[in-house]
């Protein structure tokens, strides 16, 4: 996960300096070398600073020790924990079936067959069929594009604004940084769910408002980790030296602040994703989802209960489902965090 | 000392009045129309009603006054106790709220005490325990006990415990026994998030140097995790009580709709749902009073819990 996370941010927000963001990972030595070429000559001119950097060699990403090969021996000893690479599969699994799941059902979602209602799961049926007669292995992972999707959508949200918030204020500080996390702490005494009913409440039902709802809801994590980060990154001395040698804050930030603080979001990002799964999945159950037939998770679940009584499986099969994406989410972004301590 | 703490009820009533105003300005101030919405609650299609009759609609529920009005005769409102009125509903939200307000009372109640209990038995245990298998276990079920929708174990209770045992009615609120299934749905996620928050306390804890002194005087380890570690691993936890106390009150929406219990959170999934403005500006308003009632009673008891520390500088700690 880790591996996938870090070439994002610093691809996606600075392409041109991707091999110098890279490098960030290489200390203080790199600094001088990634900055512009006004900067460079700094080196000479500050002895003082210069001096001691130039005695450290460059270590490139891919040489032993850069920041490629610690991610592959991470990866690696990842790779043979069993429970960690079936949490990763099944994972990769339900996202493949959210954009493509065709590739695992040939049945239509909404095409019905009284002759088949209330099937118990069998090989034809992996879970059964509805009251309809529908496949609801098919439903299953139809409503994994509509969840998932909104999960993602919901992340993004988070991630973005998150991001955006945690950093200004562990840049800018004072005022700013304190009328921030007052924000965060006001959001903080309205419960996650609440919070997102009223956004529901105000922008209608559906799975984009619902997205939205959540993604706002789980906003303020994500802007106390970065804040968090931030403030711990700016004053290493690999900071401190690149803002000496000349560079300009937003550029620092891109190419040391970001890519050296993202690890903690990274693993806050894949939990989350489970907890935006479960209060996307709650506010489904409760109505406020997409409108039939389309079902989100949530919705089948909630669809299911009317038939507790003679067909369990209609509501507990899908249930199961979404506290198996759940938990391996869990897993994975604990077996990262243990690592990494 | 009344300085400390009048700077605390200043500080809890600044957030209380923040949090109504952010949810006021996510109800009004978001891109639909508020008025159509309010009115569509009441059951009145705006666009099939003449100009007139729209301006009537509109002052009938007070929505025809500009938003910075609405806002303060509202706060005011608020301030003096009258929640406003329920558009779908047609009653005033306060008696509204208060006529729902037993069934939810007893099951947060309930929910808090077993989530209390369990979620510190499981932390006490989970790093009592030294045979590594069981340990792994312990530690990992905070986390699988915050996997599963609670709605699903909700539904997962139903099927066992009503339909295929017949213990438990399935639904209502009369008797304890109705009380059973909707405690045990909300005391799962709760006490979990309380023993991982544990767990890592008593961590702390138990390798502190005065832990050490006790074990060297010859105490066995379980007076000295009794006697020395409970007590000062539970200190920093106090902290997320507002967080779990505003947890179980939103979990009681999913439980008392699964269970079909007439409180509060029924309520609130039923104002979403008539998109009834008010109703759901006065529960979350409710939901944050309680949570901010919750932080300033244990800040003001923290100085006398735990001597040491200088007011105003207790330990944070994040779920």
């Amino acid at each position: 996960m880790t591996t996938s996370v870090v070439p994002e941010t610093t691809g996606t927000e600075a392409p041109a300096a991707a091999s110098a963001a890279a490098a960030a990972a290489a200390a203080a030595a790199a600094a001088a070398a990634a900055a512009p070429a006004t900067a460079a000559p700094v080196a000479g001119a500050k002895p003082g600073a210069g001096g001691a950097l130039l005695s450290e060699r460059l270590i490139a990403d891919s040489e032993p020790g850069g920041r490629w090969v610690g991610l592959r021996a991470t990866a690696r000893t990842l790779a043979v924990k069993p429970g960690f690479v079936l949490a990763v599969l099944f994972i990769a699994f339900v996202v493949v079936s959210a954009f493509a799941p065709g590739l695992f059902t040939s049945r239509d979602p909404y095409s019905t067959a009284p002759a088949e209602r209330m099937d118990s799961p069998s090989l034809n049926h992996l879970f059964g069929t509805d009251e309809l007669g529908r496949d609801l292995w098919t439903r299953m992972l139809y409503g994994s594009q509509l969840t998932i999707k909104a999960a993602l959508i919901a992340l993004g949200i988070a991630i973005v604004i998150g991001l955006a918030l945690g950093v200004l204020s562990g840049l800018s500080g004072g005022f700013f940084d304190a009328l921030l996390m007052r924000i965060v702490d006001v959001q903080l005494a309205i419960p996650v769910l609440l919070l997102s009913l009223a956004i529901v409440t105000a922008l209608g039902f559906g799975t984009v408002p619902v997205a939205i709802a959540v993604g706002v809801g789980i906003m303020p994590a994500f802007a106390r980790t970065t804040r968090a980060e931030v403030l711990r990154v700016k004053t290493l001395p690999f900071v401190e030296a690149s803002r000496a040698g000349g560079a300009s804050w937003p550029r620092v930030l891109l190419t040391h602040v970001l890519p050296n603080s993202c690890g903690p979001v990274a693993v806050l990002a894949v939990l989350d994703t489970g907890v935006a799964i479960l209060y996307i999945a709650s506010l489904s159950f409760l109505g406020f989802g997409a409108a039939p037939p389309q079902a989100e998770w949530g919705t089948l679940i909630s669809a299911g209960r009317n038939y507790l009584v003679t067909a369990p499986w209609v509501s507990l099969l899908p249930g199961l489902f979404v506290a198996a994406v759940v938990l391996s989410l869990n897993h994975i972004s604990k077996t990262i965090q243990e690592r990494e301590r | 000392m009344t300085r400390y703490i009048l700077g605390r009820f200043a500080q809890a009533l600044g957030v209380l009045w923040a949090a109504y105003t952010v949810t006021f300005a996510v109800l009004y101030l978001l891109p639909s129309d508020p008025i159509a919405l309010q009115l569509g609650a009441a059951g009145i299609e705006t666009d099939k009603l003449t100009p007139a009759e729209l301006h009537t609609a509109k002052a009938r529920f007070g929505l025809d006054r500009p938003i910075l009005e609405q806002y303060f005769s509202d706060l005011w409102g608020f301030l003096r106790g009258d929640l406003g009125e329920s558009i779908a509903k047609q009653q005033s939200v306060a008696s509204l709220i208060g006529d729902r307000l037993a069934p939810t009372l007893s099951l947060s109640l309930a929910a808090a005490v077993v989530a209390l209990l369990a979620g510190t038995a499981l932390a006490y245990l989970a790093s009592y325990v030294r045979w590594r298998p069981a340990r792994l276990v312990l530690t990992r079920l905070p986390s699988f006990g915050a996997s599963f929708p609670q709605f699903f174990i909700a539904l997962v209770l139903i099927q066992f415990l009503s339909f295929n045992l017949g213990l438990l009615p399935a639904t209502g609120i009369r008797g304890w026994k109705s009380l059973v299934m909707p405690t045990i749905t909300i005391s799962i996620l709760v006490a979990s998030q309380l023993a991982a928050v544990l767990m890592r306390s008593f961590d702390d804890t138990l390798s502190q140097p005065y832990i050490v002194t006790a074990r060297a005087k010859g105490l066995s380890r379980a007076a000295v995790q009794w006697h020395h570690g409970l007590r000062n691993a539970l200190l920093p936890a106090t902290t997320i009580l507002g967080v779990l106390v505003g947890l179980t009150v939103t979990s009681s929406i999913i439980a008392e709709t699964v269970f079909s219990r007439n409180g509060i959170g029924k309520l609130a999934q039923e104002a979403v749902l008539a998109q009834d403005v008010p109703v759901v500006l006065a529960i979350v308003t409710l939901a944050a009073a309680i949570f901010v009632v919750v932080n300033l009673v244990v800040d003001l008891l923290y100085p006398l819990l735990d001597p040491r520390i200088v007011q105003g500088q207790r330990k944070e700690v994040t779920i």
